[in-house]
Order: structure tokens, then sequence, then C-alpha cells
């Protein structure tokens, strides 16, 4: 067994690494320190950020992968299916339901299938029947189950919001611990720590319930739906995060240089992207992922796993998002650049004689930065959305790779069946509406905060 | 007026060439033109000068970028790129992979594209701009901040759930609309009136929220406060000031995009059956054509520009103090 991350793990750590040094960088500047507890003071912002955090978790967790060397596997007879084949850590915490497929479509928490199929007795007779689920185990006492999964979900959140608030002020844990409990931090703990029990308490009990039923049913060949989803997040994450990561310094590059140095630069530059944004999006994509895979198909040398594949092929749709994305964000910045090179501060510097790229990283930079994190924090649900509807387009992720859009796009035919096959369309959707919903929560609170139009 | 008109589309020209040049060398990245010939000619035996002959009945005899056999300008303009240019810039977009000719296709496909296309602009630009001004007239209070929040909802549901969901309920379970098709003339209305109501819906969280803010921020202005002094009441200081003076933000928003109703909506004349631009678009990129796709970037570059055109002369009808220089 050793580990070994795609290209795509590597840049999701990357990120978040440097997401962690951001922070560490911000706390230390008191100014910016305030401006972020007045977006946190909110509490529909809080709740918005634990979502993200959860879901930024699944996707850490499905972004460690391992390989199963053969040895291993010799040895230890539950791993062969690994063989050669890359597993993430998320994957082994559903190992149950990896190898739980079942025959076709089952409903939420069902024990038999979901059509009735033709069985042959051994009298020889045939009739239609139910078939019972192969990988279920009807639990008698759900209710029992039930509350012991909520009391489990209970003690890590717990666990979890004591050292946090241990954490937060060592000295007076008991008196911090009272002041959260009546809600009278200053920031809204008690909103937060409200949430993560909500969303621990719902995980566990979907987890531990997942040993015995599929618990949001199975696809059309028997595949877990809930595994689906939950492998879904971090595809729609990535490709939310990792498109900006690519397009920013482009974006802010390209802006800046042509707000600053105006002349032909900035003419070059407006060329670029008002013919780039002339081109309607879709198309652009479609063209750029058509291009793509042809170049893989004459490339098989370049992975050697469908995963790494999967892999790659999402790493180019990401690359070509980033390419199509960023006239907007450039756009703006060049606006604001060349307003900002105008006010005093900037010409006083200039006078003093401070190099071109002082100015920038001092003066220019800073005051961009309500520009970067709004557009940064909008682009991503838009992002996610999209990817649902380039799947559907085909010119999504790999078709074998789980994500929301190819889930919507096999089971929009189910919705034809009677009666309807309700449950992988409607997981897809609910899994994506909750990050959608609390990234543009936490994206207007950022706004509103942040923009100085909002002052008055 | 006319002179600036002719000098904005003379400088849609280089951007044209740029749109023309990135599809251009998309497309022959990943098919020489002998991979085309081969393509085309099939798996039979395919000699050389089977090859070449093919290439040279269509003209790609030529070279890419700079023909060296010729002299002076020929060297530039003798060549693939110049020439398939010139073509699309005459509106000859050539002949797809099932040898229909592209043009008449997309004269054909445009008309059920804009009868989807049309209604739904303009229905959803009516009850937006209308639902706005009521959450502004009413701003701070308990319905303009749930308003405010369903709207947040509305955004961040996936568009294809608003199509499968409207297909479900409307045709499927309550039979009131056929689930697809399309019919021209008047018949064709129970086509379109679901496509036409999912397309205002899914529209409507995001375009409340964008004219609200153009509103609000008007209502804060001097000359309001002012119609306010007067004595006027609050309708007549939303309708004949804050509204009038919303409209210049919203045009620069609006007209931009009406050219490119002609090319359809992708997902939603897919889900419809509707034989529009959109629906000739997703079957091309699916079966890989890249004649048609070629075809359509074009065609929608083109149809933005006349858009940001259209804007900037909407301006000065609408804005005396925009002169056009």
């Amino acid at each position: 067994m050793k580990l070994s991350l795609l290209w795509t793990d590597i840049m999701v750590w990357f990120l978040v690494i440097s997401l962690l040094a951001w922070s560490w960088v911000i706390s230390r500047s008191p100014q910016v320190k305030k401006q972020w507890h007045t977006i946190f003071k909110s509490s529909i912002a809080m709740a918005s950020a634990i979502v993200l955090l959860f879901y930024l978790f699944f996707t850490l967790l499905d972004s460690v992968h391992l390989r199963f060397s053969a040895q291993s596997a010799e040895s230890q007879s539950q791993t062969v299916q690994y063989e050669g084949e890359m597993v993430s850590l998320l994957d082994l915490i559903f190992a149950h339901n990896l190898k739980g497929t079942e025959r076709t479509y089952s409903a939420p928490f069902a024990t038999h299938e979901y059509a009735k199929s033709i069985i042959v007795d051994k009298r020889g007779t045939t009739r239609q029947a139910y078939l019972p689920l192969k990988y279920v185990s009807k639990s008698d006492d759900l209710m029992k189950k039930s509350l012991y999964a909520v009391f489990i979900g209970l003690i890590i959140s717990s666990l979890f919001i004591l050292l946090h608030i241990f954490w937060r002020n060592r000295d007076g844990f008991w008196n911090e611990f009272k002041k959260s409990w009546r809600g009278e931090t200053l920031l809204p703990w008690r909103i937060a720590y409200l949430t993560v029990i909500f969303l621990v308490v719902i995980s566990t009990w979907f987890y531990m319930m997942s040993f015995n039923y599929h618990v949001l049913g199975t696809d059309k060949v028997g595949g877990d739906v809930l595994y689906q989803s939950l492998k879904s997040i971090r595809t729609g994450v990535l490709i939310g995060i990792l498109t900006t990561l690519i397009m920013l310094p482009v974006a802010v590059f390209l802006g800046v240089s042509a707000g600053l140095f105006g002349g032909w630069v900035d003419d070059v530059i407006q060329y670029l992207y008002t013919t780039l944004s002339s081109i309607p999006g879709v198309l652009l994509i479609a063209a750029g992922v058509l291009v793509m895979q042809v170049m893989m198909d004459t490339h098989p040398g370049w992975f050697e796993t469908t995963l790494e594949r999967a892999d790659l092929r999402l790493l180019f749709l990401i690359m070509i998002l980033g390419i199509t994305s960023w006239t907007g964000l450039c756009r703006l910045l060049r606006a604001e650049t060349l307003k900002i090179s105008q006010i005093e501060f900037v010409t006083a510097a200039k006078a003093f004689g401070v190099g071109k790229l002082t100015i920038i990283r001092r003066h220019i930079i800073p005051n961009l930065m309500h520009i970067i994190l709004i557009s940064v924090v909008l682009d991503f649900s838009g992002l996610v959305l999209a990817e649902a509807v380039l799947s559907y387009v085909g010119v999504g992720v790999d078709p074998t790779m789980y994500s929301w859009g190819n889930m919507i796009n096999q089971a929009r035919l189910e919705m034809a069946r009677e009666p309807m096959v309700w449950w992988s369309l409607f997981s897809a959707f609910v899994f994506m509406f909750i990050l959608v919903l609390a990234a543009n929560l936490l994206s207007d609170r950022i706004q509103t905060v942040l923009d100085p139009r909002n002052k008055s | 007026m006319f002179a600036y008109i002719i000098r904005r589309i003379l400088y849609a020209v280089p951007i044209l060439i740029g749109v023309n040049l990135i599809t251009f060398m998309l497309f022959f990245m990943v098919n020489s033109p002998d991979d085309m010939a081969r393509a085309q000619l099939g798996a039979k035996q395919v000699t050389p000068e089977l090859i070449r002959s093919w290439k040279e009945e269509r003209g790609y005899d030529k070279p890419l970028f700079i023909n060296h056999d010729s002299e002076g300008i020929a060297a530039v303009t003798d060549t693939l790129f110049v020439q398939e240019s010139l073509k699309l810039f005459s509106f000859d977009f050539g002949f797809s992979d099932a040898n229909r000719d592209i043009g008449s296709d997309i004269k054909e496909r445009m008309m059920p594209s804009l009868a989807i296309a049309l209604p739904t602009f303009m229905i959803a630009l009516i009850t937006n701009i209308s639902l706005a001004l009521l959450l502004v007239l009413f701003r701070g209070s308990v319905l303009d901040t749930s308003m405010m929040i369903i709207a947040v909802m509305i955004m961040s549901i996936s568009g294809l759930f608003y199509i499968i969901a409207g297909q479900v309920l409307f045709s499927k379970m309550w039979h009131w609309v056929p689930i697809s098709g399309f019919e021209s003339g008047w018949g064709g209305v129970k086509f379109i009136i679901l496509p036409v109501l999912i397309g205002v819906f899914a529209g409507i969280g995001a375009g409340v929220r964008w004219y609200r803010s153009i509103f609000l921020e008007q209502i804060n202005q001097d000359y309001v406060r002012t119609a306010r002094a007067k004595g006027l009441s609050e309708l007549k200081v939303l309708f004949g000031h804050v509204l009038r003076n919303g409209m210049l933000p919203i045009l620069t928003g609006v007209v931009v995009i009406i050219p490119s109703l002609f090319m359809g909506s992708l997902i939603m004349e897919s889900f419809f059956g509707i034989p529009g631009l959109g629906s000739y678009t997703i079957d091309a990129i699916n079966s890989q054509d890249f004649a048609i796709v070629k075809a359509m970037v074009f065609l929608g570059s083109v149809l933005y520009i006349i858009g940001l055109i259209l804007t900037d002369i909407s301006y000065t009808l609408f804005d005396p103090r925009v002169k056009l220089s």
C-alpha cells in the first residue's frame, strides 16, 4: 500500500495549504481581521461556512489516493479487488458499499428490488416476484439503531465543540462554555455548533444505516446512490475552486498590467478578452473538450488507470473552464486598477520613486482584494451548477467519473418509468443544492461587507 | 451616427478574425486535412492519390498559414486559414459531416429557437422588473427579506431540476401540455408554454436580485430625495424617476443578449425536442461534428458583437449625456 496522489489531489492540497497560509497572513492584519469578523457576525454566513467546510472535508477525504500493491493483496484477501487500482480514503470508509452492488434499481431503505422479475421455481412454474436485495440485512429495530447512531453523532460533535471552546479560551473554559450556550459570544458560535451537531449527527446516521440498507437506494446497475453522491462532492468542489485557482493569476496579471501600463499593452489585453468573451461560453468549452477528447484518444500512454484518465480529463476541463472564465474578472480588475492608479497615494508613491512592482504589491493588489474575493465566491456556485449542465451536454467530466451531472444525466430517463425512479435525481439535486446555497449565502454576505459601494 | 456605426463594424473585424483564428487552431490541432480525407473517404483502401484529389476538390490542399510557394501578398492569402475565414465572413458555412448544407440548416432552425427564446426573454424581463419594483417599494419589510431568501434558493437550484420537475408535473402527471415536440404556427403554442414558463422561473431569482440592486442604487440618489421633497407619492417616484434612471444599466445588460436569442438554449431545446439551433449544437457536439461547432461559434460571436454595437447605439438614444465620438 502506498500513497499515490493524482494531479488534482496535489492541486487541491496545494490550494488548502495556501488558503491556510493566507488566513495566517490576514490574521496578522487587524484591519482585514476586523472585516472577516464582520462577515461572520451574521449567523447565516457562519452556518454556510460550516456547511462548506463539511463539503471540503469530504473533498479532502476523497483526495488522498492509495494504491495497494500486489503483495498486500495476497496477505489480505479483502484487498484483492484493489490491486493496481487506486482508492481514496472515502472509498475505504465506504468499502462495504463498494462491494455491495445490487442487480438493479431499489428504493431507499428497500429490502426488495424495485421491479418484479420472472423467477422459475423448483416445479418449473414461472411467476413474477420482487427479488430480495443481496446486500441488505434487514435490521429488526430501526428505531434503536437510529437512536444509537444519533448518540454516537452527538458524542463526536460535542468532542469537536468542546475542543474548539477549549482552544478559544484556555483559562476560562467553563465561562466560555456558558457564554456560547447562551449565545453571548462575539461571533455566533452557538449557530456554528448547532450546524456542526446537525451535520455530524446526520452523517453518522447515514453511515451507520449504510451497513444495513441502501440509504438512498440504488441506480440502474445497482450502485449505491449515497456513495455516488458523496463521491460527486469532490468533482463539484474541485471544479468550483480549481478553476478559479487557474484563472486567478491570469486575470490579475493581465487586468493589472492593462490598467497600469495603458498604451499598446492595454490594447492587446482588451483585444484578447473581447475576442474570448465574444465566443459563446458553452461552445468554446465544447470545442476545447472535443479537442481534448481526440488528443487523449491519440495518446493512451498518458495514463495508466481509468481513474487517472478521468482525472486528467477533469484537469483539462478545469483548465478550459479557466481559460473561458478569466475575461470577466480581468475586465473588472482593469477598470479598478485604472481608477486606483489615478488616486493621490499612487501618484505620491510614483513621485517618491517607488518601483512599479512595489506599487502593485503595496497599493494596487490590496485595493483589488475585495473584487477578487467576491468574484471567486460568486464563480464557485456558478461553476458547480455549470458542471451538471456540461455533463448533460456531453462535454463535462469523464462518464466514468462520479459527478452530480453524470448522475442526473443517467437518471433523467428514469423519470419516464412507471412508477418513477426518483432517488438518484433527488439525491444529486439535494447534494448540489445544499452546496450551492451555502456558497451563495456566504458570497452574499462577503459582498455586502467588502463591497465599498454598500457602505452607505 | 452613421460614421460611428461603420467604425464599430470595422472594429469588429479584427475580433472576428481572432475568433476564427481560435476555432481554426482548435479545429486543425485535432485533425489535419489528411485525417479529414481519411475519415471522409471511409475505411476503403485510401491511397495518397485519393487523399490528394479529395483535398484538391475541397480546397484543403493549401498550407495552413503561410504559403511558401507564392510570392508577395499571396503568400498569406493563398492559405487554408484565409480561405476558410473568407468563407465564414460571407456566411458560407460549408457542409456538415452528414453532408448537409450548414447554412440552410441554420436558417431553418433559427425560427423554432426564436419561438422559445423570445417569449422567455420578454416575459422574464417584465416579471423580473415588476417583482423588483414591488420589492423596492416594500424594501426592508418582511416581504422583501423573505422574497430575497426565496430568490437565493431559486438561484441555487440547478436549471436541470426545473426542467425535469416541470416535465414530470405538468406533462406526465397532470397531462396539461405535451412533454416535448414542436409545431410551427399557432398550433405550436402548447409545446412552447412549458419551456417558456420554466425558463422564466429558473431565471427569476438572479433576475429579481439584479434589478432590485439597480433600483436600490438609484433610490439613495439625491434626485430621488428631491422628488420626495416635492411631495410626489412613493409610486410616482418609483415609476417616474427610479425606473427611468434604472433603465440605463438595465439596457447595458439586456440589449447585448437580444441578438444571441437566435442561438436558442442548449438545454431547453434538447429536453423539449425543439428543432432549434440549441439542439442542433448539442447534436453536433455529441456527434463530434466540428464543422457545425465552428459555424455556431462564428455565428455566436457575430451576434454578440452586434449586441455590443446595439448597446452603444441604444445608449445614445436613451442617455443624452453620452455622445458618440
